[in-house]
């Protein structure tokens, strides 16, 4: 079965559950921005949790499909329909073949998942369908996907059943992005308790610099008390640097490797799909967590995810 | 090889751990880095989805899907306790020709202009150097390579180029680096090189990796033209 774009939406992107392994050769890991919901979709379609989906951004496009098709959003809710017929997100729909899912823009946050039940196949790239598009690599040719691309799935599909889900307020819940919760890192005393004053207990507000490689925030100047560079070394994932400008910047999935800017704090692993829903103009404050209560919060998502069972 | 450098290991996020050789670059602290990293790729630690070498540490992160920071913690001491038994091998020479200034390198005048010197001045003091690769990081294939005369370090520029050609090789405060893959970038752009260093397909076959030593030679337009069409 192949999917044709009809039109294209702001930034749609083939990602997968991304592409470790390869951080020693400057090349970041990638894959889905919100990485929960992208496991969810692909679990209600009846898919491997990390086979390849559509990651769409703000606003959607048209896709038009060749065959019949089991589809399913998650994510964020995006105005979408089939034949004027509106489409419901965090549940599976059967598309008929030629008929065209028209997804336009966003309720809420800044991302939803169209995963395709069989996957979307493109040509792995160091074992990973991800796009990588600071870089130009992997996914569909490097890039976004446009008007009158076309693309395939697998042609068997997986033999998984469907599931349904039934607890919305669970979701939400992993998904509320008012909050980001954050584990202080070695060079966090870099600020002093006015800085960290500032970081936790004012609202920062998403800036329009905003990509799968990092976020820039407003709203509060934090300065560090030692100096804006540290001796270029490893960046982690959902690292909140602090540039000589004094506005943080979240690290995302296509972030650089490397780099030499002071971190007060890195968001939690559990709170990284809020990252992955953050847009433009959206406030919100960090929250303060330890090491332990970070690993404990993963657990009980991976958990969720995996106990969704099948109808 | 024994090897005079702390061993630090402490959690950078609740999927990371960050390793501290030492508190700035010296040669035992590159030593280190070099040698646990060399470790890293030749004994691929199960539970480990990365590892990003830096001056003097290594990031680790953590496949939490399968495993947690305190188990991967105890593996990387045990792997550092192992690795002591390792022998370096001989690090290799890579000769980078490159055609400086014109089109190639329009930063040439101002890195001389800047350090008060003539053009030619800084394609000799450049192309004479002896460096080597700290480190791949930031983009894809990126070396950073130390070793760059104090006579030739130039600021950044203040506002990054959208489009740095592949090839391009540059100066940015005290390195010196090549750009692997069209790219943006705010170093100086001093000259390029011809040949393909960076396949993002067959990223292992990299011509420039971590420790090689590095020499820049410098080419005339004609040979550029020759080794391009290559």
């Amino acid at each position: 079965m192949s999917i044709h774009v009809l039109k294209q939406g702001l930034q749609t992107t083939v990602q997968d559950f991304g592409r470790p392994g390869y951080a020693h050769l400057g090349i970041s890991t990638s894959g889905a921005a919100d990485a929960f919901s992208f496991q969810i979709g692909n679990k209600l379609v009846g898919n491997d949790p990390h086979d390849a989906a559509l990651e769409i951004t703000l606003s959607g496009g048209e896709y038009e499909f060749t065959s019949d098709a089991c589809i399913a959003l998650t994510g964020s809710e995006f105005n979408a329909s089939v034949d004027d017929e509106q489409v419901s997100i965090w549940t599976w729909t059967n598309i008929k073949k030629g008929q065209s899912l028209k997804i336009r823009s966003s309720y809420d946050g800044a991302r939803c998942y169209l995963c395709v039940r069989g996957g979307i196949d493109v040509p792995l790239l160091l074992n990973s369908r991800s796009t990588h598009l600071m870089t130009g690599l992997g996914g569909f040719e490097g890039r976004a996907l446009r008007k009158g691309n076309v693309l395939d799935t697998y042609q068997s599909g997986n033999n998984n059943s469907r599931v349904e889900l039934i607890n919305f307020n669970e979701i939400q819940k992993h998904l509320d992005r008012k909050t980001i919760r954050v584990i202080k890192t070695m060079v966090g005393d870099w600020f002093n308790v006015d800085g960290w004053d500032l970081f936790l207990n004012e609202k920062f507000t998403v800036s329009q610099s905003f990509s799968r490689m990092g976020i820039r925030l407003e709203g509060n100047h934090i300065q560090s008390s030692q100096g804006n560079e540290i001796l270029t070394q490893g960046v982690p994932l959902g690292a909140i640097q602090v540039p000589g400008s004094g506005n943080p910047i979240i690290s995302f999935v296509e972030h650089q490797t490397t780099g030499g800017y002071p971190c007060i704090a890195n968001v939690i692993s559990a709170d990284l799909c809020r990252v992955g829903q953050l847009k433009p103009g959206d406030t919100f404050q960090f929250e303060l967590v330890n090491f332990e209560a970070a690993e404990q919060l993963y657990n009980e998502q991976m958990k969720f995810i995996h106990n969704l069972s099948a109808s | 090889m024994t090897i005079s450098s702390d061993f630090k290991i402490t959690p950078a996020s609740d999927r990371t751990l960050l390793i501290q050789f030492g508190e700035e670059n010296s040669p035992n602290v590159q030593k280190a880095v070099f040698l646990f990293s060399h470790y890293l790729m030749d004994h691929p630690l199960e539970g480990i989805a990365n590892f990003h070498p830096g001056y003097a540490s290594i990031l680790v992160s953590v496949d939490i899907d399968n495993t947690s920071v305190k188990s991967i913690q105890k593996d990387l001491q045990q792997a550092w306790y192992d690795s002591g038994n390792i022998e370096l091998p001989e690090s290799k020479l890579i000769e980078i020709l490159v055609l400086y200034g014109g089109e190639y390198g329009p930063d040439l005048i101002y890195v001389a202009e800047h350090n008060g010197i003539s053009e030619s001045d800084v394609i000799e003091l450049h192309s004479c150097g002896e460096y080597y690769v700290s480190f791949i990081g930031f983009t894809p294939g990126f070396p950073y390579i130390s070793g760059l005369n104090p006579k030739l370090e130039t600021p950044r520029l203040n506002t990054p180029r959208k489009r740095v050609p592949a090839g391009s090789v540059a100066i940015g405060g005290s390195q010196t680096g090549i750009y692997p893959l069209e790219s943006p970038g705010g170093w100086n752009l001093i000259g390029q090189t011809p040949i393909q260093i960076f396949d993002i397909n067959h990223p292992e076959n990299a011509l420039i990796n971590m420790r090689d030593k590095i020499k820049f030679i410098p080419i005339d337009e004609e040979e550029f033209e020759r080794l391009k069409q290559s």
